[in-house]
């Protein structure tokens, strides 16, 4: 790969070990995929993890006295004020979540702590080259968008944030972001779960590619998409997809190929989606908590959680969890949502994953989620997927099914 | 053949120098499924289950699983000083170079001729990542 002068300089450590090990992050990807030059990027987000391998990097960049180039959002890690107030943390436990936050803001990172930044505080424009890592994060911002991402690692997000550049490949060039496979809906999507149900049943389907979906209505909602994105990411590994009609980036089925439109294509009826339901949905019987927003709820799902609450006590067996963006929780604060599900016994965090260790208590406890991805890589035992009004159900029952 | 010297040409992801006896992996690896202290593979049923990555030449097609712990694997088991020495793929992705970069594993691909044919389990291996070379000392 060329590197200018300046490139160069950072990569013999003229600026720093933490930008010498940013730029040798980058060149070895740009080597691996024969891009011929880094170009420039206007924001990123890193999908911190608060795991070892991920503190070591980001600490590693700190010392090396690395800032951030560009504005980079970050992943939730866990709220630790919040859960020191119901669980017991030990000090070894709290310590390597404390050291990755400070390591973060040392660096000059916006520390959203949110995996949907894309709504909130880092929302790229139609165009913009960006390094986006996180499941729901890639897709969204490809498909959605229009903007041009990578489907990066971590790391390499947080690399390119750091430099602000990027190596030019793959999904950064327009005949790169056609179509591979034709997706015929002809199921009816009434709610954000037949989203989840559509993208688990099709990534399944293609594994990696570029779905386009024909067939598709009626506006799908942000949460929707959402639900589409991080699904597709479950099973498979889909940085983008074009909804004709919908997404910016193509306007026909046609465009969306760049030409020819492949005669195979796969047909998703209401069976496949109801075939899928009764895959992945569990077993009845006593719950013991439930888990909501993975991805992290928006301010709507919050609001929908505290109308299917009203009026109602959550079970005194089952803990009841939503988690959500610092800015969704701040509104939901101010509108009223939180007391509602406070009050009917429920809790809303913020700045968290589903997928932390402080979730211990609950490991060998079932859980139900309207996630599949909350399910994959679930912190308790066994797990019950199905829709969040059922979800609310179960928890005022203490029982599901 | 024993002692048979051959140099190939290699392309390089992650500089740096390894040598050491070679693995085979006809599978692709997830390092979160080693033990992160001896560098053995405890993945049920993969080829090399039972076996230790620790300080081998490992050649396998490519990584597998998400970032967050191929990553973490990867860096735990060059903390506590087991990881491979260097590693040849076939197929490279973004998750397993950052890890390469990350625990300073030379990582290299497009060898001028088929790893899997020319290398064999407990043939020495040397990487030089940096000039772009692989040299295999067979065993039998």
């Amino acid at each position: 790969m060329y590197l200018t002068k300046e490139e160069e300089r950072i990569l013999d450590g003229e600026f720093g070990e933490g930008m010498r090990k940013a730029m040798e992050l980058l060149v070895a990807i740009g080597d691996a995929y024969d891009a011929e030059k880094l170009i420039p990027i206007t924001r990123a987000h890193a999908a911190s993890s608060g795991q070892e391998g991920d503190m070591y990097f980001v600490e590693l960049l700190a010392k090396g006295g690395a800032s951030c180039r560009v504005p980079t959002t970050t992943n939730p890690v866990y709220d630790m004020e919040y859960f020191h107030s119901i669980f017991e943390i030990s000090e070894e436990e709290a310590e390597v979540p404390r050291r990755v936050k400070k390591a973060y803001k040392q660096i000059d990172a916006i520390l959203s702590w949110s995996c949907t930044p894309y709504i909130t505080e880092n929302i790229p424009l139609y165009g913009e080259h960006v390094a986006f890592s996180e499941s729901s994060a890639t897709p969204y911002v490809n498909s959605v968008i229009g903007a041009r991402t990578n489907r990066e690692a971590a790391q390499s997000a947080l690399a390119a944030g750091i430099i602000g550049k990027t190596p030019e490949y793959g999904l950064h060039f327009k005949e790169n972001r056609k179509g591979t496979h034709l997706v015929k809906v002809e199921a009816d999507l009434k709610d954000e779960f037949d989203y989840t149900l559509l993208g688990y049943y099709v990534a399944k389907q293609i594994g990696y590619g570029i779905p386009v979906f024909t067939g598709i209505s009626k506006q799908p909602s942000t949460e929707q998409l959402i639900n589409l994105c991080a699904m597709l990411n479950t099973p498979g590994a889909v940085p983008m997809f074009h909804i004709p009609g919908f997404t910016v980036e193509a306007k026909t089925v046609k465009d969306a190929f760049q030409g020819d439109v492949p005669e195979d294509k796969i047909t998703v009826t209401d069976d496949e989606l109801k075939r899928t339901y009764e895959e992945i949905r569990g077993a009845s019987g006593k719950i013991d908590l439930v888990m909501l927003g993975c991805p992290h709820y928006t301010l709507k799902q919050v609001e929908e959680v505290a109308r299917l609450l009203r009026g109602k006590k959550i079970h005194r067996d089952v803990s009841f969890w939503v988690c959500t963006s610092a800015t969704a929780k701040l509104l939901a604060e101010r509108n009223g949502y939180l007391s509602e599900i406070e009050r009917a016994g429920g809790h809303v965090v913020a700045d968290t994953c589903i997928d932390e260790p402080c979730w211990h208590p609950y490991k060998d406890k079932t859980g139900a989620t309207d996630s599949p991805k909350c399910a994959y890589y679930r912190r308790f035992k066994e797990a019950v997927i199905t829709r969040l009004k059922d979800c609310v159900e179960a928890a005022v029952k203490g029982e599901w099914g | 053949m024993r002692g048979l010297e051959v140099t190939l040409k290699c392309h390089k992801i992650v500089g740096g120098y390894g040598e050491g006896e070679a693995l085979i992996s006809h599978e692709p690896i997830c390092f979160y499924l080693t033990n992160p202290k001896t560098g053995i593979i405890r993945e049920k049923g993969h080829e090399l289950e039972g076996k230790s990555v620790a300080n081998k030449v490992l050649i396998f097609p490519s990584g597998k699983a998400s970032s967050v712990v191929q990553i973490d694997g990867l860096f735990k088991l060059a903390s506590n000083g087991v990881a491979p020495k260097a590693m040849i793929v076939k197929d490279v992705e973004t998750v397993l170079i950052v890890s390469a970069v990350i625990a300073n594993v030379p990582l290299v691909d497009r060898l001028e001729k088929d790893p899997f044919h020319i290398i064999h389990t407990g043939d020495f291996v040397k990487v030089n990542a940096d000039e772009g070379k692989v040299t295999v000392i067979k065993s039998s």
